[in-house]
């Protein structure tokens, strides 16, 4: 199978700029279509879901380019949602809103739970600047730690996939067992305001949505030039060729771990604004069935495809919300549908889909000139076939070989 | 000829899998300058032997020498970067980049993360890669994607990358291998051209290929070295002949 | 703990020992498939844990239809459950193979993305067959009661059949592997497929039944899950992260080792329930896992081979 990468395939003949355009009409259209189409509720909606693409972002480079699945892309979002929901929690549970409590100044849920001081964990979480400075940091140093140990042993493919789902695994049973320091099951609820600025009014919505919307971009146009460097290529290469990057001089498992945690902090950043515009944060965000949707946002976008997985994460939500509403039953048939069309029949997603209809295009236009030009047609993108796994028989030890 | 600088010591070496001696306590010295053919029938220990030399197998016992650093804890990376390549016996080189990109991104400098992002195809990069492009019959193939070369501009495209780093010690698994009578004789020539400030090991079947380009040669059997000297003197030994040339 | 005699405390020591081993069974008949499938393929089964549901609601249908239809055969419905969870689970892989996974044999990674999609598709089955709430097949009586030995120390019966037919399925698994003709050409292709084809051998055919067999066994598995749980959509799915890790932790190539891996982590777990709440006892089972883990990837076993 031939693979082929967009940007070498795009590279041949046309100018820089021209790679910029799909970005631009992405910022268009989240920037201004959206918000002048769509009333307030709608618009809410729409940047929750644009929350989830920085996790999609995130996987493109790690997945697509780097191929490293993750299964556990949720925990490093519930991470940066939780450490935003946790400094959000203590403004709203001041001693004077909290009074009726038998413990005043903590969480409603650790009241409940019968907890009578602030555990040390949430302390430092009375600081703006520390809460900031965690969004980043705590799901970044997991992620570096987790790549260290993975990568430098050269844990990768279906096995770091599954490590990362054990991982998602664990965490939410640890959020949701811990109720009284993590709100259990229900999440951390009823946040109120940010440094005294009140997140639950109308201007406020409109206010968070362009915010977030702008880093979302500002991530892509990120991913952007990280892609064009050659650490890009390198991605690529080491996806494809991992042995021939290594014996080229490089620490392969240094850049691995290097995309898996810019990932993790992209994730990060997302689930603080989700937490910031959705009002809450919950361990239904960590688990394993969140962090594998997260993967079919990326792949219904295009694993290569920064843009498309942006699309990718408003197309599969706006589905999601309107069948599981309007046919519950349906819904789980069509993820499921979803997910196995995706990766048999379009395994590069919208991206591909568009990128097959401009081919078809310059062909029949080239036809019309008369002139059949070989090269009209930009080649698509074919996902990556990974390094078949190492042939393993089941063999009790030292039996018959 | 001991006169010579020796590049690469190796002492003693053996490794084991699963029981199994692939490499039983081998002795091997290259010379700067010299070109090397490892011959040996199937099963020899040839390919495993660059496999220890370059670090993608740990060695159970014994040493490597490469200018006198011992090679046997350090990563791969880093023997790459003392200078040591390697080429691999199915042609290993990114489909998906051109030949150009493929080049480049070989090139010794912005090896690290960082240095990788910051990376500048500059005068210097393009120059290296035309010169080497011309070496391995490329340079009118730059910009198209390597996945479009012949098999036998695979294989060279490969070398050409580990040209790129100007290794001091090159090591080459089975070069030639599908390639047409006029590729091989392409090839024999760049082997002889690299070979003059270098020091390369070839593997090789091909014992008419052999004959042209070795200056010694080295002959395993069952992990251990059975012969080692010129192609004449190699070819009339008996035990090689029972072994090997013989069948 | 106070009041408690030291032979008190050993007979809930055993007892809890013993639910263990009842997690065991099913996690090594889960395992055992999902091995053989990965180790012959490299391809991960994510809808693996519906074959589990598959083999409990095929169990559950018999003891409803027997129970209607032939009260006679209610004693004995069982052990057709056993066999006919085996053949519907073995059907449905061998489908499921010929269909969608052996157009993704070359990517392990879509593999995996697409089996979850199937997972998804066969969990929303099973709840519109049978409704969302769990069902319970009834057992026969042979199954019920325990065997009590002395005082205070009661072993479930159905705990035992479940591990005398793990027992019985994991030696006929080493056996088929290992000493049949079939076993031999399926340990050929996994060494060297194009050589093993070259010598005649349909490897396409051996990867299809090899999956088919793996999903058969986790049907079993089912049926040995309804005598230990009542059957729910989403059954299977509970087991299937402890599965996967039991077949990494294990080596994922060695029979032994899937054996080992699945005893410990099952032992692990139910010996850490009794001292503290469920959640945090998966919380630290699961973190000892990933750290072994993250220390020795390859496992409990592992062969060091030429690459």
């Amino acid at each position: 199978m031939n693979i082929i990468t967009p940007s070498t395939a795009s590279a041949a003949g046309a100018p820089a700029w021209r790679a910029w355009i799909p970005l631009a009409a992405l910022a268009l259209f989240i920037l201004a279509v959206l918000p002048l189409c769509l009333d307030l509720f709608r618009l809410n909606l729409v940047g929750k879901y644009l929350t989830y693409a920085f996790v999609a972002i995130g996987l493109v480079l790690c997945w697509g380019y780097g191929g490293i699945l993750s299964l556990g892309q949720g925990v490093f979002f519930g991470l940066g949602g939780y450490a935003m929901a946790m400094f959000l929690k203590l403004e709203a549970s001041d001693p004077e809103s909290t009074k009726i409590q038998s413990t005043p100044g903590i969480p409603d849920f650790m009241d409940w739970n019968q907890i009578t001081a602030l555990p040390a964990l949430w302390e430092p979480f009375h600081s703006l600047a520390f809460t900031l400075l965690a969004i980043v940091l705590v799901p970044g140093l997991m992620a570096f730690v987790i790549g260290v140990a993975m990568f430098k042993r050269r844990v990768g493919g279906v096995y770091f996939a599954i490590m990362t789902q054990a991982f998602a695994a664990m965490l939410s049973i640890l959020i949701i067992g811990q109720q009284g320091y993590t709100g259990g099951v229900n999440g951390i609820t009823d946040l109120k305001t940010l440094n005294g600025w009140d997140i639950r009014t109308d201007h406020a919505k409109y206010v968070l949505y362009f915010l977030n919307a702008g880093l979302l971009l500002a991530s892509v146009a990120l991913g952007q030039v990280l892609l064009k460097t050659k650490f890009g290529k390198l991605l690529l290469a080491l996806r494809d060729k991992e042995e021939r990057v290594r014996f080229s001089g490089y620490d392969v498992a240094a850049f691995k771990v290097f995309i898996f945690t810019l990932a993790a902090v992209l994730s990060a950043v997302g689930g603080a604004m989700f937490t910031l515009q959705v009002g809450f944060m919950s361990p239904s965000f960590v688990g394993i069935v969140p962090s594998i949707e997260m993967v079919i946002f990326t792949a219904v976008g295009g694993r290569l495809s920064l843009v498309g997985a942006v699309y990718g994460s408003l197309a599969v939500n706006f589905g999601k919300s309107y069948f599981s509403e309007s046919f519950p039953q349906l819904w789980l048939f069509l993820m499921g549908g979803l997910f196995i069309a995706v990766v048999m029949l379009f395994p590069n997603g919208l991206a591909g889909l568009a990128d097959s209809v401009r081919g078809a295009w310059q062909k029949w236009q080239a036809r019309k000139a008369g002139q059949m030009t070989a090269r009209g047609a930009p080649r698509t993108p074919a996902p990556p076939e990974d390094e078949p796994a190492a042939p393993t028989a089941l063999r009790v030890k030292g039996g018959a070989a | 000829m001991s006169s010579a600088r020796i590049v690469l010591a190796v002492d003693n070496l053996s490794v084991s899998f699963d029981g199994f001696k692939a490499v039983n306590d081998l002795n091997l010295y290259v010379e700067q300058n010299e070109l090397r053919v490892v011959i040996g029938p199937n099963g020899a220990g040839k390919t495993t032997l660059l496999d220890l030399i370059c670090g993608r197998t740990r060695a159970t016992a014994g040493s490597i020498k490469f200018k006198d650093m011992e090679l046997t804890r350090m990563p791969e990376y880093e023997r790459v970067r003392r200078g040591i390549g390697r080429k691999f016996q199915t042609p290993s080189i990114y489909e998906n980049l051109t030949v150009l990109e493929n080049l480049e991104v070989s090139y010794p400098r912005g090896r690290t993360v960082f240095g990788s992002l910051f990376f500048r195809r500059d005068a210097a990069v393009m120059e290296r890669v035309k010169e080497v492009a011309e070496l391995i019959y490329l340079d009118e193939r730059l910009d198209d994607a390597a996945e479009l070369l012949s098999h036998g501009q695979k294989q060279w495209l490969e070398i050409g990358m580990l040209l790129m780093q100007d290794p001091e010690l090159l090591m080459l698994d089975e070069p030639v291998a599908g390639m047409s009578v006029s590729e091989r004789e392409k090839t024999a020539e760049l082997l002889t051209r690299i070979s003059s400030n270098r020091s390369v090991i070839v593997i090789e079947h091909d014992m008419e290929f052999v004959k042209r380009i070795a200056h010694r040669v080295t002959v395993l059997h069952q992990g251990k070295m059975l012969a080692e000297g010129s192609m004449d003197h190699v070819q009339a030994d008996p035990r090689v002949i029972e072994v090997y040339l013989g069948h | 703990m106070d009041g408690m005699s030291f032979s008190e405390f050993g007979s809930v020591l055993i007892m809890q020992g013993f639910n263990g081993l009842s997690y065991f069974s099913v996690l090594l008949l889960m395992a055992l498939g999902l091995a053989i499938i990965f180790g012959q393929m490299g391809v991960i089964n994510m809808a693996h844990g519906e074959f589990l549901t598959i083999g409990a609601y095929t169990t559950y249908l018999l003891s409803v239809l027997s129970s209607t239809y032939a009260p006679w055969f209610e004693s004995y419905y069982f052990i057709a459950a056993i066999i006919v969870g085996f053949g519907v689970a073995f059907v449905i892989g061998y489908l499921v193979e010929w269909l969608m996974i052996r157009h993704l044999y070359k990517r392990p990674l879509d593999s995996l993305l697409a089996t979850w999609g199937l997972s998804l598709i066969m969990q929303q089955t099973f709840r519109s067959t049978f409704g969302p709430k769990e069902v319970s097949a009834t057992l026969p009586a042979w199954l019920m009661g325990s065997y009590s030995p002395k005082e205070g120390l009661d072993i479930p019966l159905n705990g035992l059949f479940v591990m005398a037919l793990t027992l019985a399925l994991t030696s006929a698994v080493a056996a088929i592997m290992f000493y049949s003709r079939w076993g031999l050409r399926v340990r050929a292709t996994t060494q060297n497929r194009a050589m093993a084809g070259a010598v005649g051998i349909d490897t396409a055919k051996i990867d299809r039944l090899t999956f088919a067999l793996g999903c058969g066994i986790a049907g079993v598995a089912g049926a040995a899950f309804t005598t230990i749980g009542s059957t729910g959509p989403t059954s299977g799915s509970l087991y299937i992260v402890d599965t996967f890790l039991v077949v990494v932790f294990g080596g994922a190539q060695s029979l032994l080792g899937t054996i080992a891996s699945a005893f410990s982590i099952a032992q692990t777990n139910s010996t850490l329930e009794f001292f503290m709440t469920g959640s945090i006892a998966k919380v630290i089972t699961l973190a000892t896992i990933i750290g072994i883990l993250l220390l020795r990837p390859e496992g409990l076993f592992r062969l060091r081979v030429r690459k």
